[in-house]
């Protein structure tokens, strides 16, 4: 085994570094320090066990969603050189459809809202992932050729123009063939009810019961049933893309993504495979718009589907190193941890321990009184606006990254497109090589 | 255009002439509909000049973001996402700036700059348009270009410089990371909400039939603006010996350094011109739809990009023309198309343009 590359692995002794280079205890490890770390936030601030359950169901629901896209997004670069920044079009056409489908018939429509097409929730999440996996090789077909930066381009614009076509008014509600169906325009559109949730309200009511009788509110049964289904997606999707980049159709992905002529002249159709990469990753993103945007709260608009959102996936890929699935969830845990749901927590604490009181509304206010030798406004409003600060620290931290660490946190952790580490073989023989030298001039 | 390769497939230049034939008969069909429309009484001719001069219009900002865009492209061979927010960044500075001037003495300085956020100051009293307040409109333009300058330049240093040597997506990346970066300080600063910015100025009513055009005092602005500027890059590229290395960095850029061309000199002047450029288009362009927010750079990217790609990047002449087709597209297509797509059509260009002519349609590489 090779000598650890990542800050962790080379400061710890042999014997746990030993540990840690296994896959399973790299997650769990850094998963366990950032659930340390947030209790521990949760202590000084005084949760009860509400609370603190509370708090770690979200971090975990943030981790489990992003980890899922993250994934998709590491098919997608790291194994297959596809350079996609159009992610969140592939989910807003997944869940959109799904929407669409599901909502009851126009006539009977108990909340007046948008009519739909009627059809059971689970074919229309088979409709929705088919219509995102359909975008997909619309999307891939024509643009493969094309070099990577125009792949970027045409995929950002794609999500883009399926975000004007949600959000135009013009579709907000059309009568096709006697169907009355819409998107809903820049208003959005009511989704389906959770099922997970759904159960917990009818069948596992005497689940929620038997746990508030111990003191916990019930809304957290739900909840967490609701994260531990996303997580099941997740290791689906872990799974599926571990197999795959095993699997010989793997291989040629790799050895796509570090030379597509090369891998041509070995008689791959590479436009073939690259499509297929591609499609299953669209496919998941689909499923994952509908699970993530569609069933957690209930209601989409076409502003939840910014470049923003592909923007924060693809930092918590750098961030793990891309090439590698378990850096990548590794990844995703430490940006979510650290850097999405970071600064609301050193808000909060400053709230509470350094008690500034009263509300600075803009810059200038804040900039006026620090000119008056007032510095509390100022900050003040600096963590008033931590939505926006931690856009520009994600942006800090990417750039630093790629200037400091571009192979990401944990080290280059590629996967080499041939069984054999042929690297590793070449980089023997030079050492041996070295050594017949040295012995030659004895 | 020897740093980028061209991994465009054989049988996509072979059939480039099919292509064509299909592109020249769609439009000439939409040509014979819109004479049709227009005979027929359906489409008012009024109409039709009004999305015409828009679109003119606002394809020339896009052209003269565009060229900045288009030379870094070239010279560094990697897409600048930021660009877009220089345009924002340089956009909010100038208008700043406009505003300190026209209205100093009667509000706080402070408050002026910002553009009167928490609603200190409203755009009535300041009362800034192109006729009203030319001094302080003028101001402004020359800040907005400085500003752009200065961005572009700060982040070529702190980020893009000592990245060089690293490949094109790299580069790629940390340009997004810089983009986001800029666009969320200026959330930070001016927080999301859109501020309006001029009052109504002077307009030339121009009668035709079925109505009138307005053609007002900012458009013609803007396109002084845009029309000086690209002759002054025109100057600068085939009369300055700046030009010249540029145009000999853009061609080929080994041999360019052999022959003694300071490249890095040359790279730093491009940022400049480049930046100053995308000032002057955000600036403008705000001035044009008479409303600025934090997002006003980015919603433009894509178009620039469209017409860059379209008039083949490294080409200045190119970026320009592209510019102003992607700006008539957008408008004309309005006859067929509802308003809430025309930056779908654009970017729907776009991709056309990238899948048929990826080197634009000029062949590109002709600066």
């Amino acid at each position: 085994m090779s000598a650890p590359s990542d800050p962790i692995g080379r400061r710890l002794p042999d014997s746990a570094a030993a540990y840690w280079e296994r896959d399973l205890v790299k997650i769990l490890g850094t998963l366990g320090f950032v659930y340390v770390l947030y209790l521990f936030v949760g202590l000084l601030l005084g949760y009860d066990l509400f609370g603190q359950l509370n708090s770690l169901r979200r971090l975990t629901f943030l981790i489990v969603v992003y980890g899922i896209a993250a994934l998709v997004v590491n098919l997608h670069w790291g194994y297959s050189g596809l350079f996609n920044i159009g992610v969140v079009g592939f989910m807003a056409v997944g869940v959109y459809t799904a929407t669409i489908l599901s909502r009851p018939v126009a006539g009977q429509n108990p909340t007046g809202s948008l009519p739909g097409f009627g059809i059971p929730l689970p074919i229309a999440v088979v409709g929705g992932v088919l219509a995102a996996a359909a975008t997909g090789y619309a999307a891939a077909l024509p643009s493969l050729r094309l070099r990577d930066d125009y792949f970027a381009i045409v995929t950002l614009a794609f999500a883009e123009i399926v975000r004007i076509t949600f959000k135009s008014a013009e579709l907000q509600e059309v009568t096709v063939l006697g169907w009355t169906f819409g998107t809903g325009g820049g208003r959005g559109i009511r989704t389906f009810s959770n099922p997970v949730r759904d159960f917990f309200d009818t069948t596992g009511q005497p689940l929620v019961a038997a746990v508030e009788r111990l003191g916990v509110d019930g809304q957290l049964v739900s909840g967490w049933a609701f994260v531990f289904v996303l997580l099941g997606i997740l290791i689906g999707t872990y799974w599926l893309i571990a197999r795959l980049s095993a699997s010989p159709f793997g291989r040629v992905l790799k050895g796509i993504r570090d030379d597509e002529e090369a891998t041509q002249s070995l008689a791959k159709h590479t436009a073939s495979f690259k499509i297929r990469a591609f499609v299953i990753g669209c496919a998941v993103l689909g499923l994952l718009g509908i699970v993530w945007q569609g069933a957690s709260s209930g209601y989409i608009t076409p502003d939840r589907f910014i470049p923003e959102l592909t923007f924060f996936i693809w930092i918590a890929l750098i961030i793990g190193g891309a090439g590698s699935n378990t850096g990548t969830i590794v990844g995703t845990i430490l940006f979510v941890g650290m850097v999405l749901e970071g600064p609301a927590q050193v808000r909060r604490i400053v709230d509470e321990f350094v008690g500034l009181s009263g509300s600075v509304p803009t810059f200038p206010d804040g900039l006026a009184a620090l000119a008056g030798g007032n510095v509390d406004p100022i900050l003040l409003y600096v963590f008033d606006q931590t939505s926006a600060l931690r856009v520009v620290l994600t942006g800090v931290v990417l750039i630093w990254l790629l200037k400091r660490r571009p192979e990401g946190l944990f080290g280059d952790r590629r996967e080499v497109a041939s069984s054999i580490d042929l690297e590793a073989r070449v980089e023997e023989r030079r050492g041996r090589g070295s050594e017949a030298a040295g012995s030659d001039s004895e | 255009m020897s740093t980028l390769r061209d991994k465009t497939a054989g049988w996509v230049r072979d059939r480039t002439g099919v292509q064509s034939a299909l592109f020249g008969a769609v439009l000439t069909l939409l040509f014979f509909d819109m004479l049709r429309r227009l005979l027929g009484g359906s489409l008012a001719p009024s109409l039709l000049t009004g999305y015409l001069w828009n679109g003119l219009v606002f394809g020339l900002v896009i052209g003269l973001a565009g060229v900045g865009l288009s030379l870094t492209y070239d010279l560094l061979g990697f897409a600048n996402f930021a660009h877009g927010d220089y345009i924002s960044t340089a956009a909010f500075v100038g208008w700043g700036s406009t505003y300190l001037v026209a209205g100093l003495g009667e509000f706080a300085p402070l408050n002026l700059f910002f553009l009167g956020v928490g609603d200190t100051v409203f755009p009535r009293d300041v009362g800034v348009s192109v006729t009203t307040t030319p001094g302080a409109v003028l101001v402004g333009l020359v800040v907005a270009a400085v500003g752009g300058a200065a961005v572009a330049l700060l982040f070529d240093r702190v980020v893009y410089r000592s990245m060089r040597k690293t490949g094109a997506i790299t580069l790629l990346i940390a340009s997004i990371g810089v983009a986001f970066t800029l666009r969320f300080l200026l959330v930070f600063l001016f927080t999301q909400r859109s501020f309006g910015l001029t009052v109504g100025a002077w307009a030339y009513e121009l009668p035709l039939e079925g109505g009138t055009v307005n053609v007002t005092a900012s458009e013609l602005l803007l396109v002084l603006v845009a029309v000086v500027s690209m002759v002054g890059i025109h100057v600068l590229l085939t009369r300055t010996k700046l030009g010249k290395a540029m145009r000999a960095m853009s061609a080929n850029r080994d041999l360019a350094r052999v022959t003694g061309i300071p490249s890095e000199r040359v790279v730093t002047a491009t940022w400049v011109i480049g930046g100053a450029l995308a000032g002057l288009a955000g600036f403008m362009i705000a001035l044009f739809q008479g409303t600025i927010n934090f997002q006003l750079g980015w919603t433009l990217l894509l178009l620039v990009f469209a017409g860059v790609i379209m008039g083949g990047i490294g080409s200045v002449y190119g970026a320009i023309t592209g510019g102003v087709l992607i700006g008539l597209v957008t408008r004309v297509s309005q006859v067929w198309i509802p308003a809430s797509f025309a930056e779908a059509v654009g970017f729907a260009v776009m991709i056309a343009v990238l899948l048929t002519r990826p080197s634009g349609i000029f062949g590109g590489d002709a600066l």
